[in-house]
């Protein structure tokens, strides 16, 4: 099945990316396909190289990062929603780009299943 | 909205997308970037319904006025929604009686559901977006 994947939480502030990025893991574990995660409200701080957090602790981003790394996972921000926070391409993480809510609709139309993670 | 031609994105599937309002207007960003979303997958002449429940009803509160919060009013949009084919718009009898709001209280026609008939609705939809 493929699934795409909304999260709207920004990192560590909400639990919301993290259960989202462990669904993801596992779902693509499981054989099915995350082809992309479309990152809106303030979700767009995920995306955010800049995060710097304790050893001791999981890095939200990076592990976003790793993700698509390793299975070709599309890490799309939305454009207005980033714009509002200051997230700009100067400060993506790796494999995250910037584009707009089309890509969003996208997800919803093209794909068995489109599953948020926020409020 | 800048980007609000018609889009496609080549598959000519047309879905039905639900779009679920349960938070008030302001004091969070979700009601507004949540509007940008319905617009946008409207332009993908998707089959888009609106639904608002919860503190959701008061987004389409007569009467709001932001100046002494000092934030944007978003509010005329919901009356231009029908300017982009969004005509389903329907509201959550339960969330308008606990919050003591009648149809006339709102700034647009909608049709006014149970939670019986709410579920039969969700039930249909391919897609539901909560905000």
């Amino acid at each position: 099945m493929q699934f795409g994947i909304l999260v709207n939480e920004g990192p560590y502030s909400h639990q919301a990316s993290d259960t989202a990025y462990l669904f993801a893991r596992t779902a693509i574990e499981k054989g099915h396909k995350v082809p992309r995660v479309f990152f809106y409200h303030d979700g767009v701080y995920n995306a955010s190289r800049l995060a710097t957090p304790p050893q001791d602790d999981r890095n939200v981003g990076a592990r976003w990062s790793k993700l698509a790394a390793d299975h070709g996972v599309d890490l799309v921000v939305c454009v207005a929603a980033a714009q509002r926070r200051g997230i700009t391409d100067g400060v993506l993480g790796d494999n995250f780009r910037i584009s707009g809510l089309g890509q969003l609709v996208e997800m919803g139309i093209q794909y068995d299943r489109l599953v948020t993670f926020g409020d | 909205m800048s980007d609000m031609d018609d889009m496609d994105d080549g598959s000519g599937i047309i879905k039905k997308f639900m779009f679920l309002n349960r938070k008030a207007p302001h004091g969070t960003v979700y009601a507004l970037e949540g509007l940008e979303v319905v617009l946008i997958t409207a332009a993908f002449d998707q089959d888009v319904s609106l639904v608002f429940t919860d503190d959701g009803v008061f987004q389409l509160m007569k009467g709001i006025d932001t100046k002494g919060i000092e934030v944007k009013d978003f509010s005329k949009t919901y009356r231009a929604l029908e300017g982009y084919d969004i005509e389903k718009l329907y509201v959550d009898q339960a969330s308008m009686d606990a919050r003591g709001l009648t149809e006339d209280d709102l700034i647009v026609d909608v049709t006014v559901l149970s939670v019986d008939e709410m579920a039969n609705l969700m039930a249909e939809q391919d897609v539901v977006i909560s905000f």
